[in-house]
């Protein structure tokens, strides 16, 4: 008995351990925006805010906000509508090719980054769309459908397959029954869908970096400073950044799994 | 049933509003870009200008370099290595919440690990960075226990650690929902029948939840494996991976072409990987 509570304690220590690796960067990096020190050690410096002042009064850095801010809205909008899209379509329909058709929408994430990088330069350049901000949108909107797919997909499946049926009993055209039944249904999922696809798309570097020609996204802004030298005000960006992307991250989950579990009523 | 409704004659505008956007969508931007890319590593450059042709000179150039498969065995290496360590780091882990967790807690857990997706993977790194400098916090704390300085930056030890910021959250995450979907009565036997913990882990669990580790590893060997941040920036990118060499090729050299056949070689490397994978995570035990 003992032996198991020891076998049960020390997992539990390595377990917390574990978490603790995965976070410590991310814990560090906040600690260190409000640090003064330019090389960070223990022990800590003075409190300080110097980064962040640095960072706000920086206007490369709020024009990469900017391009970051747009370039997100537009990839959160498109990609959720695609994936809404196909969603509706696995979810409503058997055709020919599915296997292929659902690959297509599928297939990008699991393709590593730097190789969509420079097919995507290389085709975006061949047609003239490279180098400018729809650029980034366009690549960002093909990486991050699959989530908004999924989330959308997950949603339908539970949804009564007779809903739809009944609407159109009641005299609704397929498009009206879409409009005031299958929309409103799936409204959570697509709320939560813009949200994750925008917070994606918000961290994406390696594809941006290459696309993006002269217009930075925050992400960019970042390799490009890490690249130069040990500059603290990346924890500044980053700890602003992590607060943008767990805003997203907490308000698709509260619409996802809130709305499940009322669902399931 | 959904099957009768599609039963309409030639088009049918209603299914193909939404059917047709992604198709459309990823053959432009999807199949398009793969599909030039391959023809790209057929195509010639004269004076830093691309033309197209097909010449199979950037095969024969790349596959003639020596530094070119040193760079491809190291990374094949050091993805391996990579997926060994997260598979076993994250193991007792995920054994532990899978097993000895309540559900809450598992639950928590797994929200917990979604929220290193979402946070810059280059501030961990670069965070990393700092943490394990020749005056970071690392050597600072080690110091005080009359320890160190290690040198932990531009080692395989600093690569090693960033692949970890990256691949743990996905690897515990895949590998809890795999053992969580271990039928629990059936390890209660193993139990009662007298077999022993580690027995019971090594007979019964892992053979059980088989699919989902090897989908673990597979998709942890492919994050390792396109990885350019951690090799680069706390690897010191002395023996530089595929991705670096990707980005070399490009970013400088102009030499596009080649650094598609960087590319392609890496896709087929990793469908192998892949499909190698999948065959064993589906093939029928031997009754052994």
């Amino acid at each position: 008995m003992n032996k198991t509570r020891l076998l049960d304690g020390s997992l539990r220590i390595y377990t917390v351990l574990i978490f603790a690796f995965i976070f410590a960067p991310i814990l560090f990096s906040v600690i260190f925006s409000f640090n003064s020190q330019r090389f960070p050690t223990i022990p800590l410096g003075e409190f300080s805010t110097e980064w962040y002042v640095k960072i706000l009064n920086d206007p490369d850095i709020w024009e990469a906000a900017l391009n970051s801010l747009i370039v997100s809205t537009c990839t959160a909008v498109l990609a959720t509508f695609l994936g809404f899209c196909t969603a509706y379509s696995d979810y409503r329909y058997r055709f020919w090719l599915k296997g292929p058709y659902l690959a297509l929408i599928l297939l990008p994430p699991t393709i590593p980054l730097i190789i969509m990088a420079l097919a995507m330069l290389a085709w975006l350049s061949k047609i003239g769309m490279s180098g400018q901000l729809y650029s980034v949108i366009i690549a960002h909107t093909v990486l991050t459908a699959p989530f908004a797919m999924a989330v959308i997909r997950l949603r339908l499946s539970h949804m009564d397959e007779n809903l739809e049926a009944a609407a159109w009993n009641l005299g609704g055209s397929e498009w009206t029954t879409m409009r005031h039944v299958i929309v409103p249904f799936c409204k959570p999922a697509i709320i939560s869908a813009l949200c994750l696809t925008a917070a994606v798309s918000f961290d994406e570097f390696a594809v941006s970096w290459f696309v993006s020609g002269l217009n930075k996204t925050l992400p960019v802004a970042i390799l490009e400073i890490v690249q130069g030298n040990i500059d603290p005000t990346v924890n500044a960006i980053g700890t602003f950044v992590f607060l943008i992307s767990m805003t997203l991250i907490i308000v698709a989950q509260i619409f996802l799994v809130g709305r499940q579990i009322k669902g399931t009523e | 049933m959904t099957t009768k409704i599609t039963g309409k004659k030639h088009f049918d505008l209603y299914a193909m509003t939404w059917r047709l956007p992604i198709i459309i969508w990823q053959g432009m931007f999807f199949v398009g870009p793969i599909i030039f890319m391959i023809a790209m590593s057929f195509f010639l450059v004269q004076n830093y200008r691309m033309t197209e042709a097909f010449e199979f000179v950037n095969w024969e150039k790349m596959f003639s370099r020596g530094y070119f498969w040193d760079s491809y065995w190291h990374t094949v290496w050091i993805a391996s290595l990579s997926t060994i360590c997260a598979m076993c780091l994250a193991f007792p882990a995920a054994y532990a919440l899978a097993f000895r967790a309540s559900e809450n807690t598992r639950r928590m857990a797994i929200f917990l690990l979604i929220i290193p997706f979402f946070s810059s993977y280059l501030v961990r790194t670069f965070s990393w960075f700092v943490i394990l400098a020749e005056s970071g916090v690392v050597n600072a704390a080690l110091g005080w226990i009359g320890l160190g300085p290690f040198t932990m930056l531009n080692t395989t030890f600093g690569t090693l650690v960033g692949y970890m910021t990256l691949t743990l959250p996905l690897v515990v995450i895949l590998q809890t929902l795999a053992m969580a979907s271990v039928d629990k009565t059936l390890v209660e036997a193993a139990h009662n029948l007298g077999c022993k913990p580690f027995e019971t882990i090594w007979r019964v669990i892992i053979p059980l939840a088989k699919t989902g580790l090897i989908i673990a590893a597979v998709f942890c060997f492919i994050l390792s494996f396109g990885d350019f941040v951690a090799p680069f920036y706390l690897g010191g990118s002395q023996d530089p991976t595929l991705p670096i060499l990707i980005i070399d090729t490009t970013k400088s050299g102009q030499q596009w072409p080649r650094a598609a056949v960087v590319a392609i070689m890496m896709m087929v490397t990793l469908f192998a990987v892949a499909f190698t994978g999948i065959a064993l995570a589906y093939r029928k035990r031997s009754s052994s």
